[in-house]
């Protein structure tokens, strides 16, 4: 790492300690309270082994991903804590730092620069929405912060971002499309029409979909694009052209229920065949009244969130150490959904990350260099414990994940897989290299 | 789609629209009207009044009929408790100073919010319609509970007319209004009439809210939207004018209907606000409103 991390790092300290030495007179409890306050203070007083390694979670906990955020947090928890009982990373335990970002681009960035400059974390990991991590990403390159986010947006895998970023957890949309469009066009129609949120994961769809279908001989008849902010969605309805085969949905937000049920009132019982991204109904009860519109309809899961008859032991031991019933939804409270399809990527990002840091031999920041190249070098993860959703194919270059997609079809108020795709279904002509760029 | 049955469409998503905008904006309206305070504030009792329908209609396991009407009656009426205990707390401490009570009330705005974020959460929930009925027209369908609430606005709207144009009580709060000090000389107890004024205001929102809250759902963050489309309406209706609030949201609801259908959203965005510019230069006190004496 240069000189310039090294300066940056040591300015605050000084302000620091003074402003834990007056916090320690005030609180007048000792050193317990001072230590728990300045994180920059302990390097001094203890030794570096036994120091934790910091990992930063940025979580949707308020805005409009809160639903995300409450369960990428569940399973973060259950990861770190299987991480620790099985003797941490190099023999450190891994302490989680959790800072809400309000599903915010701008206060994703400063949550970044919160965990580069305060709490001093090894890497910062868990962001979901693709506006927040378009806007906190670059931050994160410029403070040389390891950015690994659980996003399924291309912009990683694009090549937009920078050598730190990085979605070793869950396949992008770009891979997700590609290897779905084919099941789409020969089961159910040619003629597709689109409704997708009007800002970055909806331009990943966007861009991505009509030459996948125009690939398999269909064609994208319209592109109806809806601003994220959207309370209601009938007045969108009339643009969907008569002789649309396929609706393909992606809504993301509070507004699901309505757009659903608007849908519903619409249509009535002559519709459409309709393919949509889980996205919309994650953290949704499906027995609610309003979506009974959705039966028969089918869904993009990343796992899939009931329990099936094939299900594999991984998913059986991810489901419980997270505690997910069969049906999806928390053991403690059955009217709490979780958002199965996607919160598995936290999980496999968090092993990803301990193998990573094992293979570089990470001892703390300074080999933060050490850390990017090992994850560079990882090829492929095979299914197991740490990999419940499945193999996956890595790509050093463009720091992306590939892996099998899910189409499930709902059938009263409970989703079946119906197929299952394979990795190379998935698979594009990667431009993207980070590597060329510096550390 | 054809043009009729697509214009058919585009005015009854307008209607609607504009049945929801034409209450909470006429609670706006009357709060500054009589007070001569600006709430901005406003757009959180409107939450408020979702929230807790959302509430009260999930407390009842039976039909959600019961539930429905119940918090059709109970909400406002929590609301409007907030509202009196917030304009006793708040804007009576503050005398009504113009410049003092928007600050108060962007105050206010945030602890509601936020109080709401703590208890209530940050999720999007839903409220049972209290009746499903499905219209088939030739083109499309269309929600039968939608029309029950635009008749419904019209039900509230005449009986909000009734009050303040044909009762004593609507006769004092138009004497309070038309001049301050001379109602107060003949006895008015002013300090009471603006404390039930601002009550009403914010029920007359918490209303709205529980008849669109079947077809949206209570979410923290509702309010923002429908206080600055009410702002709009009440600067082109003319504040504190009943019948210019009541023009201005059916011309901001049925133009917001009808363009969003058939351009965007975006465009009906715009030209409303286009047209609050255009008002605020030629005819600053608004469409229907009185010259400013």
């Amino acid at each position: 790492m240069s000189d310039k991390t090294t300066d940056k790092t040591k300015e605050p300290k000084s302000s620091i300690t003074r402003r834990s030495t007056l916090l320690g007179m005030g609180a007048a409890t000792g050193a317990g309270i001072i230590s728990s306050v300045s994180p920059g203070f302990v390097r001094y007083a203890q030794a570096q082994t036994s120091e934790p390694i910091k990992l930063g979670f940025e979580c949707h906990r308020t805005g409009i991903g809160a639903s995300y955020g409450r369960w990428y947090e569940r399973v973060a928890n259950a990861a770190v804590k299987i991480i620790n009982d099985e003797g941490g990373i190099n023999g450190r335990p891994v302490q989680l730092i959790v800072e809400d970002d309000g599903t915010d681009p701008k206060r994703g960035a400063e949550v970044v620069e919160k965990f580069a400059t305060q709490h001093k974390v090894d890497a910062v990991f868990g962001t979901l929405f693709s506006h927040v991590v378009v806007g906190a990403a670059p931050r994160a390159g410029e403070l040389k912060m390891p950015y690994l986010v659980v996003s399924e947006g291309t912009h990683v895998s694009s090549g937009s971002l920078n050598r730190y970023c990085f979605q070793p957890g869950i396949t992008d949309v770009r891979s997700q499309v590609t290897s779905m469009a084919p099941w789409i066009t020969k089961n159910l129609g040619k003629k597709v029409t689109m409704i997708f949120p009007d800002y970055a994961f909806g331009y990943d769809h966007r861009d991505n979909l009509p030459p996948a279908i125009k690939a398999q001989g269909g064609q994208v008849v319209e592109m109806i694009a809806v601003p994220p902010t959207e309370t209601s969605f009938t007045r969108y309805l009339p643009r969907i052209p008569t002789d649309t085969d396929v609706l393909y949905h992606i809504m993301v937000g509070p507004a699901v229920l309505t757009f659903v049920t608007e849908l519903g009132q619409f249509y009535g019982s002559q519709r459409p065949a309709i393919f949509g991204f889980i996205d919309s109904v994650e953290a949704v009860n499906l027995a609610t009244p309003q979506l009974g519109f959705l039966d028969g309809t089918y869904f993009w899961e990343g796992m899939p969130r009931y329990a099936q008859k094939d299900q594999s032991q991984w998913d059986k031991l991810y489901r419980a150490a997270v505690g997910v019933d069969d049906n999806g939804a928390s053991k403690a409270d059955p009217k709490d959904i979780s958002t199965y399809a996607h919160m598995y990527g936290v999980w496999e990002t968090l092993f990803t990350i301990k193998q990573a840091m094992q293979s570089a031999g990470y001892a703390g920041p300074k080999d933060k260099a050490k850390f990017i190249e090992a994850l560079e070098a990882i090829e492929k993860f095979d299914e197991g414990r740490d990999h419940p959703q499945g193999d996956k194919i890595f790509n050093g270059k463009n720091h992306q994940a590939y892996g099998h997609q899910n189409i499930s079809k709902v059938n009263g108020a409970r989703m079946d897989v119906v197929h299952r795709t394979s990795i190379e279904d998935g698979m594009y002509e990667v431009k993207a290299d980070y590597t060329k760029m510096s550390l | 789609m054809a043009f009729g049955p697509f214009l058919l469409l585009a005015t009854l998503e307008g209607l609607l629209q504009a049945a929801v905008l034409t209450l909470t904006a006429l609670g706006l309206s009357l709060v500054f009207g009589v007070m001569r305070v600006v709430n901005v504030a406003h757009g959180e009792f409107y939450m408020l009044g979702a929230v807790f329908a959302w509430w009260v209609a999930s407390m009842f396991g039976m039909h959600p009929a019961v539930g429905f009407f119940v918090a059709l009656i109970v909400s406002p009426i929590i609301v409007g408790a907030i509202a009196f205990a917030s304009e006793r707390l708040i804007l009576k401490r503050l005398n009504y100073d113009p410049e003092s009570t928007i600050v108060a009330t962007i105050g206010m705005l945030y602890i509601i919010q936020q109080t709401t974020l703590l208890t209530y959460g940050p999720d999007a929930r839903p409220v049972p319609a209290p009746f499903y009925y499905r219209i088939q027209l030739p083109w499309f369908g269309y929600s039968g509970y939608n029309l029950f609430v635009i008749v419904a606005a019209i039900v509230m709207l005449v009986a909000v007319w009734f009050v303040l144009s044909r009762t004593r009580l609507g006769l004092i709060m138009r004497a309070t209004q038309f001049d301050r000090e001379t109602a107060q000389a003949f006895g008015i107890p002013i300090e009471r009439v603006y404390a039930f004024v601002f009550a009403a205001g914010a029920m007359l929102a918490a209303i709205a809210a529980v008849l669109i809250v079947p077809i949206r759902q209570a979410h923290y963050l509702m309010g923002l939207d429908p206080l600055l489309l009410s702002f709009i309406v009440v600067i082109l209706g003319g504040l504190g004018s009943l019948r210019g609030t009541v023009v201005a949201a059916l011309l901001i609801g049925l133009s917001d209907g009808i363009i969003s259908v058939f351009f965007s959203p975006t465009l009906a965005k715009m030209i409303s606000t286009l047209l609050v510019a255009l008002v605020l230069v030629f005819k600053p006190e608004g469409l229907f409103g009185a010259k400013a004496r």
